[in-house]
């Protein structure tokens, strides 16, 4: 049985993003009805995929508990109205959930495991506040195996900058505006709102209400107005609200198969997984993660950075971001990052943002199938990074 | 009168009304298709108080909708409900305390007013009905220009005949119109009189009630595409003219069901089969003021306030048994054993196994009789695998918990033991020493016995405290009563377990002091008793049995003595006369019709056998059915009366309780003391005016 195969990225939706918070959008929503509500529109949008044929759910979560815990895949499989044969898993590598969750069921296409999967992932950090309930082993700090800020990660920000000092807060905010901008404008050519699903609100007091657009955007920020926040980690810092991506609630959600299980059924394959790696950093630094993964992917693939011609990176916070592209020589405003911008814009429900990354990547390939390579990176809690590679299959490509 | 009237006349009085909501949000429809005003009613609790529609909730709606009116930006109105239900229909509580027509009179207009204009709005509307959605609430949706509905909703009726109401709030015009004749029969008058029967869902979209059925997952936002694709011209609900079709077939249906089963006892059926001829061809106004005109009729008339009584014993005192000690002095029952093999045995082993989920094991001295017994309760149980309602592990964990014992020594680790054997005191007492001898100090001893001392049963006992009456009607499955009665001697945890087991088996306790034949059997009988003494007397069966036909008790009493069979009506029949020779006969055509083995006065086509109507020949002293009539209602009142005095119960709540669960009385009669108050036969009342009656105004 074992053999490589090609796995293809059929299609992806999310939720609309929501702020966490008591007045948030999704403040009195259920984390597993927002993954439900994905798996069902994947199946709705692909009419040609019998449920049955479905071989596997994988949905990460940070923090497995609550209505994030009882194996989430699984559970949400179960209430989406999947058939009972089909089966599921919950995974958790914090910010890169969903990512994994994508390679770890490719990994399973690609052995000849499974033919179809569902792969995705959600936070509700409204509920499920970053460290709710985690008990770090003393000997962390005992035995000096981490920085004490390695688990606070704005810290690891501000220490990026002191690795850095190229990158000013002045460059953070920038970046932070201009991500903002061009999620203004994705928004404003139709670019976001054809891979999300609307959800229900609902609000004891006052009522019934429909989730239809991230609710974090803030369009028309402005860096004098950036320039006026505060830096809740270090006094006199450099991270701010502004230029880090924020606290949100979400869930995202993608179909991934075999390639020839996709052309058997006539579902579309809209990119082929190329490579994928992740690597692991000093955890005070994690957000430098998304090089060494990136390195360790274009190796396997056989490419040079040179080749990627489009980038969808986390913006977990603007200065890890712009650590990444001073490595590759890359212009803090290279067309090729982000087009329609990124987490700072949108929100960064961690265990969901990987898929929205792949989302806006294959929304962006059929828009320019000149390009042939794209890559999805991201860093992740506790110092690792993760990087998929992915090949535009829209026509012209080639 | 106009909306400012109305509000004066329902506001002037102090109102508890746990208010619903009406709260408006805007939604952005997919597609495209523009803003809808979504309204959610909500009371704030949640779905164990469903939201219902009194003074003030429609006065919210109202509200809600004045804003929305204002609007020239939206495309659409919506209308759903808080998680589990739509809405229930009225403040029934609200409901008792009108006490003037002028009161009913405004309820039932300002409910028209608030609710038409869902349908007379310059956009249209849509319910999107995610729960229970029940008589005033299913109203509102009918009112809309669509429905989705929800293949989740369990419980979707026009209840409002089962109370005593006709669903005059648009419901008698709307949806016949709608759905046609036949689908508004079953729901207003057909579901309300069979146990007030409801549907769900996928039904009312197949009877199209509802326009589209959607799954509960994404109910909300599903409803909400599909409402945008109505408004963008993709999806159009077709609509069917039912006003050209022969109404006439459905409706003399619905007039023989109620000519059967109501027999003229309560208006609101024939107000209702009016309601729905008339909508055939009366406009909106029309109709509408038809259905304020019966609304106040019958808000005002003592058959619904009896009818709102009854079902709040049934809802509220029914759960909540009075008299019964703390629920956590029960004992747990892990183990039963049931004495007895017969037929009523065999049921009970099934009904402890299904819901107690525990071992059952039956014990009789003849090998036989013990097989036939446990081999009727698999059967039983294979009936119901091929019913599908349980699945094959269900079948064979429920057959693995039912075995049978020639030796009580079964007993041994039982928690409970029922004794299920011959009615007869001697044999009770010498079957319970037995199983004493056998079981553990804890384990309590039950007996189902119709009428015999539970006291006497347990004197000669050991542990005469553990002993304890646990009275089942038959059909056991389908019967909600249990008296539980207490002996003597027995004790509160005794007492407690009983109660939980009840609780457990899903049957509805009530508790009943040691008296001959407790409460049902001691009523029954001595109406029984009335009336065949009156044919004894000379008086024609076909007139004494139909002498109270218009109560609009489920069957005539000698329809239900040929149920229970003439030998159990003797055997009752002789009890009671031992103890209470004075008001209790034994009449001779009873017992000579069971000398003569005869299974009724009437023959399998429900004529009357002549061989039966001779053997109660020879009485000389005739009564009209005006005089059977008014000698069974005295006996009744009288009966009663004594019954509350010897404190068999504590309260007339529990006699009418015990009537509606365990002999099946019509709420229209409130069981049956709210019927002997307002008929004057009992004298003093036994419930205070205003309660099951109209208040004083």
């Amino acid at each position: 049985m074992p053999s490589t195969r090609d796995v293809v990225f059929v299609d992806g939706v999310r939720t609309p993003f929501g702020k966490s918070g008591p007045n948030g959008l999704y403040a009195e929503t259920r984390a597993d009805d927002l993954v439900v509500r994905v798996i069902r529109e994947l199946l709705r949008r692909n009419p040609a995929l019998p449920p049955e044929r479905v071989d596997e759910v994988a949905i990460a979560a940070t923090t497995q508990t609550g209505d994030q815990g009882l194996t989430i895949g699984r559970s949400a499989a179960v209430l989406a109205g999947l058939p009972k044969s089909v089966p599921g898993y919950a995974i958790d590598r914090m910010c890169a959930g969903a990512m994994t969750a994508v390679t770890t069921v490719a990994g399973g296409i690609a052995f000849g495991a499974h033919d179809v999967a569902v792969a995705g992932g959600v936070e509700h950090m409204g509920r499920h506040p970053m460290g709710d309930g985690v008990d770090p082993n003393p000997r962390f700090l005992s035995e000096r195996l981490v920085d004490p800020s390695a688990l606070v990660m704005g810290m690891t920000a501000e220490n990026l900058h002191d690795r850095y000092p190229a990158i000013t807060r002045e460059r953070a905010d920038a970046y932070a505006v201009a991500s903002q901008d061009k999620a203004a404008k994705a928004y404003a050519d139709e670019k976001i709102q054809p891979d999300l699903v609307e959800m229900a609100t609902r609000s004891a007091e006052r009522g019934w209400g429909l989730a239809t657009a991230d609710e974090a955007p803030r369009p028309g920020t402005t860096l004098e107005k950036l320039g006026t926040l505060k830096t809740p980690f270090r006094p006199h810092g450099r991270v701010t609200a502004g230029n880090s991506s924020g606290i949100n609630d979400g869930a995202t959600g993608c179909l991934v198969a075999a390639a020839g299980t996709a052309a058997e059924l006539g579902l579309p394959a809209r990119m082929r997984l190329v490579s994928y790696a992740f690597a692991g950093v000093d955890p005070e630094v994690m957000g430098i993660g998304p090089i060494p993964a990136t390195e360790r992917a274009l190796r396997l693939a056989g490419l040079s950075i040179g080749d990627i011609g489009l980038f969808e990176i986390n913006e977990a916070f603007a200065v890890q971001v712009l650590a990444f592209l001073d490595h590759y020589g890359i212009a803090d405003d290279d067309p090729r990052v982000n087009p329609y911008g990124g987490a700072i814009a949108y929100g960064h429900p961690l265990a969901a943002s990987g898929v929205r990354l792949m989302i806006q990547l294959a929304r962006r390939f059929a828009e320019r199938p000149d390009i042939r390579y794209g890559m999805t990176t991201m860093c992740v809690g506790l110092g690792m990074g993760g990087t998929v590679i992915w090949e535009n299959l829209n026509e012209e490509a080639k | 009168m106009s909306l400012s009237t109305w509000r004066s006349v329902l506001l002037a009085r102090a109102s508890d009304e746990i208010v619903t909501q009406a709260l408006v949000r805007d939604v952005a429809l997919p597609y495209g298709a523009g803003t809808m005003a979504l309204i959610t009613l909500d009371n704030g609790f949640d779905h164990t108080r469903p939201s219902t529609f009194g003074a003030q909730g429609l006065l919210a709606l109202n509200g809600a909708l004045d804003g929305i009116a204002a609007r020239t930006d939206i495309a659409a109105v919506g209308v759903t409900g808080k998680p589990f239900i739509f809405a229930a229909g009225a403040d029934l509580k609200g409901a008792t305390r009108l006490s003037t027509r002028e009161e009913a009179g405004a309820i039932a207009a300002l409910g028209h007013h608030v609710m038409r204009r869902l349908g007379e709005l310059d956009v249209p509307s849509f319910a999107f009905v995610n729960g229970a959605a029940l008589g005033g609430g299913l109203e509102v949706a009918l009112h809309c220009t669509y429905r989705t509905v929800s293949s989740g909703v369990t419980a979707i009726a026009l209840p409002e005949c089962f109370l005593g109401l006709v669903p005059g709030w648009g419901g008698s015009q709307l949806l016949p119109r709608l759905a046609g004749p036949d689908t508004a029969v079953k729901l207003i008058i057909e579901n309300p009189l069979a146990q007030n029967r409801m549907i769900k869902g996928p039904e009312a979209a197949a009877l199209g009630i509802a326009d589209v059925l959607l799954e509960p997952a994404d109910f909300l936002e599903e409803s909400l595409r599909w409402a945008a694709r109505v408004l963008r011209g993709e999806v159009s609900p077709p609509r069917t003219d039912h006003t050209a079709t022969d109404w006439e077939p459905a409706l003399r249906r619905a007039r023989d069901l109620v000519a059967l089963k109501v027999r003229g006892a309560t208006p609101a059926p024939y107000r209702a089969l009016d309601l729905i001829e008339l909508a055939r061809t009366a406009g909106r106004d029309e109709g509408f003021a038809a259905e304020n005109d019966a609304l106040t009729e019958l808000l005002t008339g003592e058959e619904l306030r009896s009818g709102l009584y009854a079902f709040d014993l049934v809802q509220h005192r029914a759960k909540r048994p009075a008299g019964a000690p703390d629920k956590s002095l029960a004992r747990k029952v892990g183990k039963v054993g049931v004495v007895g093999a017969g037929l009523m045995a065999a049921q009970l082993a099934l009904l402890f196994a299904r819901r107690l989920e525990v071992p059952v094991v039956l014990t009789d001295l003849d090998a036989e009789r013990l097989d036939k017994g446990v081999g009727h309760a698999h059967a039983e149980i294979a009936k119901l695998r091929e019913r599908g309602r349980v699945s094959a592990d269900q079948a064979n964990r429920l057959t693995g918990l039912i075995t049978g014992s020639l030796d009580k020594a079964a007993f041994a680790d039982a928690d409970l033991v029922i004794e299920a054997v011959f009615e007869d005191l001697g044999v009770k007492q010498k079957v319970l020493a037995e199983v004493e001898s056998v079981v553990t100090a804890e384990c309590v001893l039950a007996t189902n016995t119709s009428s015999l001392s539970v006291s006497e049963m347990a004197a000669g006992l050991r542990h005469p405290e553990r002993v304890v009456g646990i009275h089942f009607f038959n059909p056991v499955a389908v019967l909600p009563l249990v008296e539980v009665i207490r002996g003597e001697r027995t004790d509160d945890a005794t007492l407690a377990t009983a109660f939980a087991l009840g609780a457990t088996l899903r049957k509805n306790c009530v508790l009943v002091k040691d008296a001959p034949a407790f409460v049902v059997n001691r009523l029954l009988t001595r109406f029984m008793g009335e009336v065949v003494t009156a044919v004894d007397e000379g008086t024609p069966i076909e007139v004494a049995d139909h002498a109270l036909d218009d109560l609009g008790l489920p069957m005539t009493p000698f329809t239900l003595l040929q149920l229970v069979g003439p030998a159990v009506g003797l055997h009752v029949a002789e009890t009671l006369r031992a103890a209470f020779p004075s008001r209790f006969e034994v009449p001779a055509g009873l017992s000579a019709l069971v000398a003569a083995g005869k299974p009724g006065v009437y023959r399998p086509d429900l004529t009357l056998d002549p061989e039966a109507v001779a053997l109660f020949a020879g009485g000389d002293a005739p009564s009209t059915p005006e005089q059977v009539r008014e000698r069974v209602l005295r006996a009744l009142a009288e009966e009663i009366r004594i019954m509350l005095d010897e404190g068999v119960v504590a309260d007339p709540r529990d006699i009418d309780l015990c009537m509606v669960l365990g002999a099946g009385w019509p709420f229209h009669l409130g069981g049956i003391t709210p019927y002997l108050d307002r008929t004057g036969f009992a004298e003093p009342r036994f419930l205070a005016r205003g309660v099951a009656s109209m208040p004083a105004a």
